[in-house]
């Protein structure tokens, strides 16, 4: 039976992440992959690196995203230096746009709520008019009336990204093992051993990283993962020069000119199919942004499921159960691969999530016992 | 390089590549047009404008893009000719013009 110091059970962008900086702590470690068959949010994704939505309502959250969203500079001169490969990070800031009065008051008001959440952190933000906007952002529709600015807030090439955490992976002694789903899982604390279609593998420490698969791999090591699909459509154009300097929450241009256009937040189970409807109103937002995009073609247009915890928030855990078994869930891959790779995945070697973790347990989903 | 199927259509129409006046069996696409002109590619790609010629010819691989009518980034391959129709090259990522609204 093979044996590893460390198993990771999802090759997408949490367990590629969590597996490369295993490794790279010197620990021999494999990563499981279950193939195609899975729904591959890490394939999907939109490519931010975004931090000034997250976190509203809990500032433990906008400390790791930001925590992570300061690691990123590093991560990806780290996985051009070893990999060859750019991810094609870059941080000059983000803009939520907003179309109406409304929606500009709402998000000043959660821009300041926020920034007093953050205590002594700190919580840099403008909320910037129409006519600071249009000096940034070339061809401003007039349907824009504002925006909320953060400098924190970046962009990647999300594919490549996943490409050069494998190719990282595997350059570090990494073994990376595709088409692999888990067949059986037995646990004892401290030993694990995970059955796949090539044998039985064997490891002390187990890293639940399967996105929509953990909930039904948690329970068989004593750990809870509840979380559940929300489909997101996403539309990109041609190839263009290079136009806009920087993301907004729904609009950016990538690194090799495309111009992708997001989101929606659509609660329907696994169906991962498109609906014209979506795609009309991802697209006439857009061009209320920015006239110019009326003349570009659209090439792709796809549906991908983010990985939903019931509040949004990752899920951190290790097993009391089971010591040496972990869970990692969010809905946030790229954003918060920086803090995967350079900060959760030592804390795992080590045997131990830091305390600023603790909020993250699944245990504030139980029912609080009655007194 | 290339040759006119036997059973091509017999009535041809004049299209422009490049400049080049090029006449081609009625009903074929512009990317043909653009491999009986004899040029070797068609486009230039856009992050290392490497040259690139119609590949899959039935709209998969975006190697045929180009110019057409004024129009960049058209996949020549899915547009049929027409008598006068102008196809240039497609060189690297298309212009964007924010101004023009």
């Amino acid at each position: 039976m093979a044996s590893y110091d460390a198993i990771v059970i999802g090759g997408g962008l949490v367990g590629s992440a969590i597996a490369y900086g295993l490794a790279r702590e010197g620990l021999r470690t494999a990563l499981l992959d279950e193939g195609d068959v899975a729904y591959r949010a890490s394939r999907g994704n939109f490519g931010l690196v975004w931090v000034q939505s997250k976190g509203d309502g809990a500032p433990h959250y906008q400390r790791w995203t930001r925590r992570s969203a300061d690691e990123w500079p590093a991560l990806a001169a780290e996985l051009l230096a070893g990999t060859g490969i750019s991810v094609g990070h870059e941080r000059p800031g983000g803009v939520h746009l907003c179309l109406d009065d409304a929606e500009f008051e709402e998000r000043q008001t959660r821009m300041a709520r926020m920034q007093a959440e953050a205590g002594n952190f700190g919580f840099e933000y403008r909320m910037l008019d129409r006519r600071e906007l249009a000096s940034m952002l070339p061809g401003l529709g007039p349907a824009v009336i504002g925006a909320s600015y953060t400098p924190y807030d970046g962009h990647t090439n999300p594919l490549n990204l996943l490409h050069a955490l494998h190719k990282g992976f595997v350059e570090r002694r990494g073994r990376y093992i595709r088409n692999t789903p888990v067949s059986t899982a037995r646990a004892t604390p401290d030993d694990f051993r995970i059955g796949t279609a090539g044998g039985e593998i064997a490891a002390p420490k187990v890293v639940l990283a399967a996105g929509l698969g953990n909930a039904n791999l948690a329970p068989l090591f004593g750990l809870t993962a509840p979380v559940r699909p929300q489909r997101g459509q996403i539309l990109v154009t041609e190839r263009a020069r290079r136009v806009l300097p920087m993301p907004t929450t729904t609009i950016r241009q990538t690194d090799e000119g495309g111009i992708m256009l997001g989101d929606s937040q659509e609660d329907v189970g696994f169906d991962t199919g498109q609906k014209p409807a979506v795609m009309r109103e991802i697209a006439r937002r857009a061009v209320l942004s920015f006239p110019w995009l009326r003349d570009l073609q659209i090439v792709r247009a796809w549906a991908a499921l983010r990985v939903m915890p019931p509040d949004g928030l990752p899920i951190y855990n290790q097993s009391e159960r089971f010591p040496g078994a972990f869970t990692a869930n969010c809905h946030s891959g790229v954003t918060l691969a920086g803090a995967h790779a350079n900060l959760l995945a030592p804390m795992i070697a080590a045997g131990d999530l830091d305390s600023s973790l603790d909020l993250f347990s699944a245990r504030r989903f139980d029912v609080p016992a009655a007194a | 390089m290339f040759r006119l199927r036997p059973e091509a259509n017999a009535e041809t129409i004049a299209v422009v590549v490049e400049g080049r006046t090029i006449l081609v069996p009625a009903g074929a696409s512009a990317a043909a047009a653009v491999l009986l002109a004899g040029f070797s590619s068609i486009r230039e790609t856009p992050v290392e404008g490497n040259e690139r010629a119609p590949y899959c010819m039935m709209g998969v691989c975006f190697d045929c893009l180009a110019e057409i009518d004024g129009v960049p980034n058209r996949q020549s391959c899915m547009v049929e000719a027409r008598p006068g129709m102008q196809i240039r090259r497609q060189i690297r990522a298309r212009k964007i013009d924010p101004s023009a609204q």
